[in-house]
């Protein structure tokens, strides 16, 4: 079977399978798992950028997710002034100066030879440790105290507000789109503090690095309350979309539902749910062309040529420090505009939520089960291990279900496993992963 | 100034704690750092693993209270230790079968064989979850404390208290046990002669008649028994959970790296290097300080460096560290 026919079957039978949900459990459900499936499609793809161009070994993709999370929040919320008045400027003071402490040190250390270098150093990086906190533990507390049931953080950039019609309805706020391209710079620029540190070391360490980092960038949104509320939750980010209520109450809308044959509030969320659809296709699309054309272009060669071979690529006058670093950064980039984009959909950022086998190993199984190296297999890997982290789980408690229907009722161990239907995801996700591994090693669409 | 004070709130609170800490996160190092040694592979699924031993331990407990049978003052678990490292090593000698040894046979890179380890991670993670559920689960009895809080201050007449609980003196004892034995297996025994041959230079192994089925599975035997016994220590004097012994993973990891990847003493001191400056750098120092300054000076703040909840940041910001200006470690480990 030519390569072309076998795609396009694969594709179609995730299509099918789609389908057969949206029959069987509902459209609602059916638009649910395509939305969070395109957006897992464009966290495979900045994966793979890493692993399957460059063979970066980087688990720390949670961290960039959520540091997309972080933009959704700073760029849709609006500012609390009150809370800016009361410490905003201070609390950037104290982290300036933070960062003056160490620029410092490393300056002190370049310019001071012997005894002095040590101890200038050391003095710098504990005078400027206090002076740091002093400024920015008093910001932080001036920030935090204001109406903590509600805000207690300093908002974000949104100065538009929530926009309402005539009859107080919510509007769309097309502003929060913004945060989807800051996600990125602001994962980029994580990346980069830290490739610049870890990607000279061997993958193993990498790896660890990467884990590590993660799951600090988690405790800073978990701690940090004057950013993002922390572990309090930020509710109510604004929507690029139409709002299910306002949609409702709209006499057009609910003619054109009824025109349909459908009843208003499933056709407001199906509508609303579609809309994302449109916006994530269009993401994905986008940079799915601009990874294929990097794929093929000398500079993807390049990359290839450097993971194949290091030395050889080395030895052909190639930087690979800094094409790691390039990489790095853009793949980087790829998961933070992912992680902005779930946020929005969610329309809430809760930093609990993020656990590194979801955001993390869940992606990688995505990418290798897809084909690692190949843009089309991560999409496809994103959508269809997407499919069935969501439908294991029924999936198994029919199974359970079917298993148990010949044990008495009120059997300890009945209940024992219809309870542990809850668990089948994890296991199968590994035997996935574990039996491409073994015998698909290259995927379901191996790189050409 | 109070110095006597001041250093039994050092004890009680820092010291103690970062001790039993340190004891069980070199146990767990030393099962990450002999699988590199021998199978050359970070080995993401030992987190899981502590857990499956963990798991396998308190069921054998349970079953040892159901027909009435203690340890007296001591945790029953302790009892059920060998069942938990039994059915342990029953299932990483089950999962080396079916799993690594196709890559090993194929001489697979080290990155695919930490993929695969992935893998075999939410495997364990999920079977853990299937067996015994995610729920917080306490299964320390016998004596609490060795010494409270109280009666130190009774016996002593200090007005710190230095409070010892059962589970960290069993800590420090079985770790040490752990370690001999395990030293001593690796410096007197025949296999454990040729395991340290196979992790030095492999092809000289093989050349010199080492069987090297035989080694890695004496190394995987190994890795359960350390791993269940590390999981235990830990669940014995915290609680256990399936999630937070995969969070463990970094610490270890942290420790094995540390201390030198492959080297077991550099997993030991990696351990309580990373255990105690974890506490020290998360812990509220006032408690001490006010001890040993003079009124006048007494800190108003709790003097804490950083809040506990980035007690990951410290493991990892040492690992940098370490990283940047020592690269294969403290103690000299391998590097491939």
């Amino acid at each position: 079977m030519n390569p072309a026919v076998k795609n396009t079957l694969l594709f179609g039978f995730v299509g099918v399978l789609l389908i057969l949900t949206g029959i069987v459990q509902g459209w609602n459900s059916a638009l649910f798992i395509l939305n969070m499936g395109l957006v897992s499609a464009i966290l495979a793809l900045g994966v793979n950028l890493q692993w399957g161009f460059a063979g970066l070994f980087n688990i720390g993709v949670m961290g960039f997710v959520a540091l997309g999370g972080l933009a959704a929040v700073l760029v849709g919320m609006p500012p609390v002034g009150e809370a800016w008045a009361a410490g905003g400027l201070q609390v950037f003071a104290g982290l300036g100066l933070g960062v003056a402490t160490v620029v410092g040190a490393v300056f002190l250390r370049k310019k001071l030879t012997g005894r002095a270098k040590t101890l200038g150093t050391v003095a710098m990086l504990i005078i400027g440790f206090y002076v740091y906190r002093a400024v920015f533990d008093a910001g932080v507390a001036a920030v935090e105290a204001v109406n903590p049931a509600l805000t207690g953080n300093l908002g974000g950039i949104n100065i538009f507000g929530p926009h309402r019609d005539a009859n107080d309805m919510l509007l769309p706020d097309y502003f929060i789109l913004l945060a989807w391209p800051m996600g990125g710079l602001l994962a980029a620029g994580a990346a980069w503090i830290i490739g610049k540190t870890a990607l000279g070391l061997r993958s193993d360490y990498l790896a660890i690095a990467t884990l590590g980092i993660a799951e600090i960038i988690i405790a800073v949104m978990k701690n940090e309350d004057w950013l993002a509320r922390g572990v309090k939750n930020v509710n109510g980010l604004p929507r690029p979309v139409p709002y299910e209520v306002t949609l409702q109450n709209d006499p057009g809308f609910v003619a054109r539902a009824a025109s349909f044959g459908m009843d208003p509030v499933t056709a407001s969320t199906i509508y609303t749910k579609l809309c994302y659809s449109v916006l994530f296709a269009t993401v994905l699309l986008i940079l799915l062309w601009l990874a294929q054309k990097a794929l093929n272009s000398p500079w993807g060669r390049m990359m290839r040529a450097i993971r194949d071979n290091e030395v050889a690529a080395e030895a052909m006058g190639k930087n690979v420090t800094a094409r790691h670093l390039q990489i790095f950064i853009l793949g980087s980039a790829i998961c933070g505009i992912a992680g902005a984009m779930m946020t929005t959909l969610d329309g809430q950022l809760t930093p609990t939520s993020y656990q590194p086998l979801r955001f993390t190993f869940l992606i990688w199984v995505m990418v290798i089960v897809g084909g690692s190296g190949n843009n089309f297999g991560s999409v496809l890997g994103g959508l269809l291990i997407w499919w069935l982290w969501v439908q294991v789980e029924p999936l198994g408690l029919w199974l359970m279900n079917l298993a148990t229907s010949g044990m008495a009722d009120g059997s300890a161990l009945k209940e024992h496993m219809i309870e542990s239907a809850a668990h089948m995801r994890l296991l199968t996700m590994g035997v996935v992963l574990l039996l491409v591994l073994r015998f698909s090693p290259r995927g379901l669409i191996p790189e050409r | 100034m109070d110095y006597l004070n001041a250093l039994v709130a050092f004890l009680n609170f820092v010291f103690v704690p970062g001790l039993a800490y340190g004891a069980q996160l070199a146990i767990g190092a030393l099962g990450v750092t002999l699988i590199y040694g021998i199978l050359r592979f970070s080995n993401f699924a030992h987190g899981d693993t502590m857990a499956f031993g963990t798991a396998m331990t308190i069921i054998g407990t349970n079953a040892l209270l159901a027909v009435g049978i203690t340890f007296g003052p001591l945790p029953t678990a302790l009892l059920a230790l060998p069942f938990g490292i039994g059915a342990t090593i029953l299932l990483v000698l089950f999962t080396d079968w079916l799993v690594y040894k196709f890559y090993r046979d194929q001489k697979a890179k080290p990155v695919i064989l930490v993929i695969v380890s992935m893998g075999v991670m939410f495997v364990m993670n999920g079977v853990v979850r299937f067996i015994i559920g995610v729920r917080d689960i306490r299964f320390a009895d016998g004596e609490r404390f060795l010494i409270t809080a109280r009666e130190f201050k009774d016996m002593t007449g200090l007005r710190e208290g230095l409070a010892i609980k059962t589970t960290q003196a069993i800590t420090v004892v079985v770790a040490i046990i752990a370690m001999a034995l395990l030293f001593w297996f690796l410096n007197k025994t025949r296999t454990g002669k040729s395991m340290r041959a196979f992790s030095d230079n492999e092809d000289l192994a093989l050349l010199s008649g080492i069987n090297p089925d035989w080694v890695v599975k004496v190394t995987w035997m190994i890795v359960a028994a350390l791993a269940t016994t590390a999981g235990v220590l830990y669940g014995l004097d915290k609680s256990f959970k399936a999630f937070t012994y995969f969070q463990l993973l970094l610490p270890i990891f942290a420790a094995a790296i540390v201390g030198g990847l492959g080297n077991p003493l550099g997993a030991i001191a990696g351990g309580f290097v990373i255990a105690f400056s974890e506490v020290t750098i998360t812990y509220a120092w006032k408690k001490v300080l006010v001890y040993l300054m003079p009124e006048s000076l007494e800190p108003d703040g709790l003097v804490q460096l950083m809040s506990t909840d980035y007690k990951f940041a410290v493991s990892f910001a040492i690992l940098i560290i370490v990283l940047l200006f020592k690269p294969t470690g403290l103690f000299k480990g391998q590097s491939v």
